[in-house]
């Protein structure tokens, strides 16, 4: 069969697909967006009309997948990081009910934090909850323990972590599938019970996950994704976990590496191969891309003797991703570098889109705000984020999803007048109804300025469940209709824009301010695409 | 055989569909390849590039190692330098020479390109001239991809043959247009690399 040239996110999805996936659940998030677009696009998922369609958050994607499995299909739910976050009730919770069809959690960590708040590891989550947990360390490895991981996790009856990382996910490599599989048949759980966790059944589950700890510990000692690489050398043993293989191979071209290598592509740590391979040499390095997961483990608390070396000990920054270079260092090879940066090359940081109604909302708010003082406006995580930056320094805050509503709350509970939150469409139906209900409850003096483009633009143009219906949330949450006010971010409505701003920051009780205007990356998309199917109906 | 390529530009310019192109006429060639690529936030106007590794034998990294890059391709003059450190010592640099100016602090274009044409390595190539010429103007990526066409070890029909295969959606005509904007970037490149030697 031809090779498939696959994103590491996109040979996920294929691989998912093609294992007999019936469902899956996600809300945006970079590094982890291209997995279920590309479920979205594929021939067989539509054949199949396998779900598809966007969660609000990731919460209830988890929930949703796992109601899928308690019917007895294969769902996955996909996430960033800090969406796991987010989702960690129902993701600790359903390793305690168990799950009936195959149930796969993929999570994308960012390193380096190329596109988020902070740099997370999601295998200490995976560890928390006691599940399986496998770790590509290439996209052939991404693809085919995806088309695996339902049958690992239908086999011990619990949900399997997929952990993968950036560079990965949005890496591409050429992928040989496998035979596809049909979807599962709907079932039901064998013990009805099982779902409900009432404390004296939760108990119950609980001792049972805490049974087959053994067995899914032998799972990855015999797993083909953990493999014991012997060298010759034994003054040095390499542990390379995920994709710190590729790296540490990078260095030794001819596959000449003279010491042990052990390769962790699965886990709970297949122990005995850890044993082997700390007693056998004298020295040992840990590579992980993320935090020091393994390396704390098997270094102990009371392990001074410094035999075992990794982010711990500076051998590896403690920080940010792997890559060839920060390997051959560690391992005592030089990185010949040519040339530096010359002086001319100025910083290019991202930007707002010329035309952008984000840069209509702040010139307006900027300006109004001068009335008021400054550092009292509570932002969110999207394209306006960028608002940060110069030449608007419009915003004082991003910290999670949904936090600028309960944020600029908080500020006004303590006397912060006024106290302003600029939230996006997508992100408010993600976590920022619930904060708005607060506001309400209360009749905090806040002013909410939903930026509505209609889409999830910072991740590439994904729809909400909110489209179309902002107004009416927010009412039917209880904010007074004379107090939800629709703008148009443009030029020529400034002077209205500062009107409207204004008034409602005057007003001591809650305020919704909704500026819309559609992103203009995906207007454009969506009149490209018109025009091409106009084209194709002409010829 | 084996290449390790940088390509770079700003979000928006097009380094994807190069990376795309590149990749799919090495896979075509029975060739492995690994090509990294940036998402997200950074690529609203931001700087951005891709690793791209091709080889006849099996890739492990799909990052390039610093200073071992054959060559960093640029849809735009300043942020070919941007990347120079993962450059090899006789790698070669293939830019455009148009800039794309959304910072108040970009430098002076002459200076740029003398820091430029300091390589004895280097094709400094006007792609979105190229482009105008060939009555393609949103091809000057594929200007460029052209212009690294001979230092790849690639046949050109493949690349052809790829373009056909990315494009292809798109419709018969931007096929032939992008092929053409493939040529006369090599055409270019050919020239001025027999004038240097
Ligand atoms: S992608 Fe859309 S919302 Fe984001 S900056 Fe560009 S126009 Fe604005």
């Amino acid at each position: 069969m031809e090779k498939l040239l696959l994103l590491g996110a996109e040979a996920i999805a294929q691989g998912a697909i093609d294992g007999g996936m019936s469902g899956i659940y996600a809300y945006p998030g970079t590094p982890s967006t291209e997995i279920t677009e590309y479920v979205q696009n594929n021939k067989i998922a539509i054949e199949r009309n396998i779900h598809r369609n966007w969660s609000a958050n990731e919460k209830t994607a988890v929930e949703a997948a796992l109601g899928m499995s308690y019917a007895g299909k294969r769902a996955m739910a996909c996430m960033k990081h800090v969406g796991l976050n987010v989702a960690a009730d129902p993701f600790i919770n359903a390793a305690i009910t168990g799950v009936n069809g195959g149930l796969v959690i993929t999570v994308a960590d960012d390193p380096s934090m190329h596109s988020s708040q902070n740099e997370q590891d999601s295998r200490f989550y995976g560890k928390f909850a006691m599940i399986p947990m496998l770790e590509p360390s290439n996209q052939q490895e991404a693809y085919d323990m995806a088309y695996e991981s339902f049958e690992l996790s239908e086999k011990f009856k619990i949900p399997v972590l997929m952990r993968i990382t950036t560079r990965l996910s949005h890496s591409r490599s050429g992928i040989k599938r496998k035979e596809i599989k049909s979807e599962n048949p709907l079932t039901y759980p064998d013990d009805p019970i099982q779902f409900v966790l009432l404390p004296s059944n939760a108990r119950k589950r609980y001792k049972g996950l805490l049974g087959i700890q053994s067995s899914i510990e032998e799972a990855a000692e015999k797993s083909k994704y953990n493999k014991y690489i012997d060298g010759k050398d034994k003054s040095l043993g390499i542990i390379a976990c995920g994709i710190a293989f590729n790296y540490l191979m990078e260095n030794y071209p001819e596959n000449n590496c003279p010491h042990p290598i052990l390769k962790i592509g699965q886990y709970p740590m297949p122990y005995s191969l850890l044993d082997k391979i700390v007693n056998e040499c004298d020295k040992i390095l840990v590579l992980e891309d993320g935090y020091p997961f393994v390396e704390e483990q098997i270094k102990g608390y009371f392990d001074k003797s410094g035999k075992i070396t990794g982010r711990l000990n500076g051998a590896i920054p403690r920080d940010g991703e792997l890559n060839p270079d920060i390997v051959g260092k560690a391992l005592g090879k030089e990185v010949k570098q040519f040339f530096k940066i010359p002086e001319i090359v100025k910083n290019r940081p991202p930007e707002l889109c010329s035309g952008c109604a984000h840069r209509d909302i702040y010139t307006a708010l900027n300006e109004t705000m001068k009335e008021f003082g400054k550092q009292k406006v509570f932002s969110d995580i999207g394209c306006y984020t960028l608002g940060a930056l110069p030449p608007w320094n419009a915003i004082n805050s991003c910290v999670d999803m949904g936090a600028s509503i309960t944020m600029a709350k908080g500020a006004a509970d303590a006397g912060v007048r006024p106290s302003v939150a600029v939230i996006g469409d997508s992100t408010f139906t993600h976590s920022g109804m619930t904060a708005l209900l607060d506001c309400v409850y209360e009749n905090t003096p806040v002013t909410i300025i939903i930026a509505d483009n209609a889409t999830t633009a910072m991740t590439g143009g994904q729809t909400s469940p909110a489209t179309g219906r902002l107004e009416q949330i927010c009412i039917g949450l209880g904010v007074k209709p004379e107090h939800v006010r629709v703008l148009t971010p443009l030029p020529k409505f400034h002077e209205e824009m500062i009107k409207v701003i204004r008034e409602e920051l005057l007003y001591e009780g809650v305020s919704v301010i909704i500026p819309r205007r559609e992103c203009i990356q995906t207007a454009t998309r969506s009149k490209k695409e018109q025009r091409v199917k106009a084209e194709e109906v002409t010829q | 055989m084996k290449a390790d390529i940088i390509l770079s530009g700003v979000g928006g310019q097009g380094i994807v569909s190069i990376a795309a192109t590149i990749a799919q006429a090495a896979l075509d060639n029975n060739l492995f390849i690994k090509q990294s690529e940036v998402h997200g936030m950074s690529q609203r106007g931001g700087a951005v590039y891709s690793h791209l590794r091709i080889s006849d034998r099996e890739i492990a990294s799909d990052l390039i190692p610093l200073g071992h890059a054959d060559i960093i391709i640029s849809v735009e003059p300043m942020e070919s330098l941007r990347y120079l450190p993962w450059l090899k010592e006789d790698g070669w640099l293939v830019t455009n020479s148009t800039p794309f100016i959304n910072i108040p602090d970009y430098p002076d274009l002459k200076s740029l390109h003398l820091e430029i044409e300091k390589f004895p390595n280097h094709i400094l190539i006007n792609a979105d001239e190229i482009a105008r010429q060939v009555k393609s103007p949103r091809s000057s990526n594929i200007v460029m991809l052209g212009a690294a066409s001979p230092f790849l070890e690639i046949p050109i029909e493949n690349f052809e043959q790829a373009i056909g295969k990315i494009f292809g959606r798109k419709g018969e005509k931007i096929v032939e247009l992008n092929i053409q904007a493939l040529h006369a970037g090599r055409e270019y490149s050919l020239t001025h690399q027999k004038e240097k030697v």
